[in-house]
């Protein structure tokens, strides 16, 4: 069947299977292996994209069901912000030591980037419940807040 | 890595092209919701439909409205409603605080941007919390087919585990909740970790009338309460004084006659246990919010 998604801006049409789970079709059909995939049971949160700019699990959402959507994926988040390229979520997890691994980074990166987008000053409680469904194994998550609050303080938000 | 078998993939583009298609393609096609239960299967092969019929394009089932008519008002919630809307909804919020109490212990923010209302009702998981909600609430469902549309009280809903009285060619469109003032409403979950599914958890809609129960309505899942209800505790509360007594007595009532099996998620007694004890905090907080005295 064929779809058109439009992804980072950019429309993409392709003829898929029905069966084909998003994140396959990110990571194979578009070669854009930045979003991850872990556990393929809608648990663990790594395949996190923004799909029409809420965060949603691709392995638990069908290609077809994206068809006419918009998809967001980390490929996306760079480039928003003219200062130093990245965006200032980005930035802040750098700085802030919110990776250690980097599995879960993609994910965490857009659930953050829409909580700001939403709640510009969310308190450390709102960014917890915020990726509450997502498993990071390496850093424990409190330089994850650290890095959401910095992003936070430092660049208001940016919107796009 | 896990993948469906293969299917065929139509959308529905209104409630009553749904109902043609699943009448087209019989008992081997299924409705696509959120697809956050129905997915899982596929991937897993529990679930082998030939068919998925994809309703997330009807708009009209999107929504949350109060209606009102001569037989008083009603909260409306269309069968698309997302979990996270839901959660979102003032109008839910302000006149039933229970949605709100259990909607933010629903699985995790991320699914509940996905999952549905009536996926949720429609999947009648023995552990979902949805169904001990709207038990509570008294809801009814309607149910459209190819003959028109029914009514049916959620306390007759469920046949049984993963079992509706949802018909091969119906849909779930709508559910509707009887509003009537003086009451208040609680639900209380207990979970192993953020984001999972209840040990156990009961929800409580109180309306006071002085200082006794003029009506109450229990929920109770993840403890093999037959239909999510607790009616005898019920049947004890009505025109009881509202007081801790009582509350006691009740919860003791429906510890009694649920039949909570030991899983990973903990053994019978402590289950049985927490359907006592979380009824009793429900009824608490029901009373109180009745009272004015908590939001
Ligand atoms: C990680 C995770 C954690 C979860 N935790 C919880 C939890 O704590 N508590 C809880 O209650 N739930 C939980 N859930 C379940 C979640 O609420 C699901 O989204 C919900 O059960 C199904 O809704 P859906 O819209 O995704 O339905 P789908 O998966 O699309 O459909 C489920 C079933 O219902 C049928 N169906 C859907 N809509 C209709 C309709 N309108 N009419 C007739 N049939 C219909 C489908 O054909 C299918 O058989 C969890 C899910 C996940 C993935
Ligand atoms: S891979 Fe999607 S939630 Fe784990
Ligand atoms: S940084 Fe390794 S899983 Fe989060």
């Amino acid at each position: 069947m064929q779809i058109t998604v439009t992804v980072n801006g950019a429309e993409y049409t392709r003829d898929v299977e029905p069966r084909l789970l998003l994140v396959h079709f990110l990571r194979d059909e578009l070669g854009l292996t930045g979003t991850h995939w872990g556990c393929d049971t809608s648990n663990c949160g790594v395949c996190v994209v923004l799909l029409d700019g809420l965060p949603a699990k691709s392995c638990t959402v069908l290609a077809v069901m994206a068809d006419g959507h918009e998809v967001r994926t980390v490929e996306g988040l760079a480039g928003t912000d003219g200062s130093d390229g990245l965006d200032p979520v980005q930035r802040a997890f750098s700085d802030m030591h919110g990776l250690q691994c980097g599995f879960c980074t993609p994910g965490m990166l857009l659930t953050s980037r829409a909580l700001l987008d939403r709640n510009p000053d969310p308190s450390e409680a709102e960014i917890r419940e915020a990726i509450s469904g997502q498993v990071c194994r390496c850093t424990g998550y409190e330089n994850i807040v650290r890095a959401v609050r910095a992003a936070a303080e430092r660049a208001g938000t940016v919107t796009s | 890595m896990q993948v469906p078998a293969q299917f065929e993939y139509e959308r529905a583009t209104s409630v009553d092209h749904a109902v043609a298609l699943l009448q087209r393609y019989g008992p081997e096609s299924r409705l696509l919701a959120g697809g956050h239960s129905l997915i899982p299967m596929m991937k897993l092969r529990i679930a082998n439909p030939e068919t998925l019929i994809d309703i997330n394009g009807l708009d009209e089932l999107g929504t949350i409205r109060l209606d009102r008519d001569e037989h008083g008002a009603q909260l409306c919630l269309g069968a698309l409603v997302r979990h996270a809307e839901l959660l979102a909804s003032a109008v839910a919020g302000e006149h039933f605080p229970m949605f709100h109490d259990a909607e933010r212990v629903i699985a995790d923010p991320v699914v509940r941007n996905r999952g549905t209302i009536g996926g949720s009702l429609c999947q009648a998981d023995p552990n979902e919390d949805l169904s001990a909600v709207f038990t509570a609430l008294r809801a009814v469902a309607v149910v459209q087919g190819p003959d028109g549309r029914r009514l049916v009280p959620v306390r007759e809903f469920h046949v049984g585990p993963y079992q509706t009285v949802v018909e091969d060619s119906e849909i779930l469109v709508e559910v509707r909740v009887p509003v009537r003032p003086g009451g208040g409403s609680a639900y209380t979950k207990v979970e192993r970790r953020a984001g999972d599914w209840a040990v156990a958890a009961a929800g409580a809609a109180l309306w006071l009338d002085g200082g006794r129960v003029a009506e109450v309505g229990l929920g109770l899942t993840a403890v093999g309460a037959d239909r999510f209800g607790a009616p005898r505790a019920e049947e004890f509360l009505r025109g009881a004084p509202a007081t801790e007594e009582s509350f006691a007595e009740a919860g003791r009532i429906a510890a009694e006659h649920c039949r909570p099996v030991a899983d990973q998620r903990g053994p019978e007694d402590y289950k049985r246990h927490l359907a006592g004890e979380l009824t009793v905090r429900s009824l608490r907080r029901a009373a109180a919010r009745a009272r004015g005295l908590e939001a």
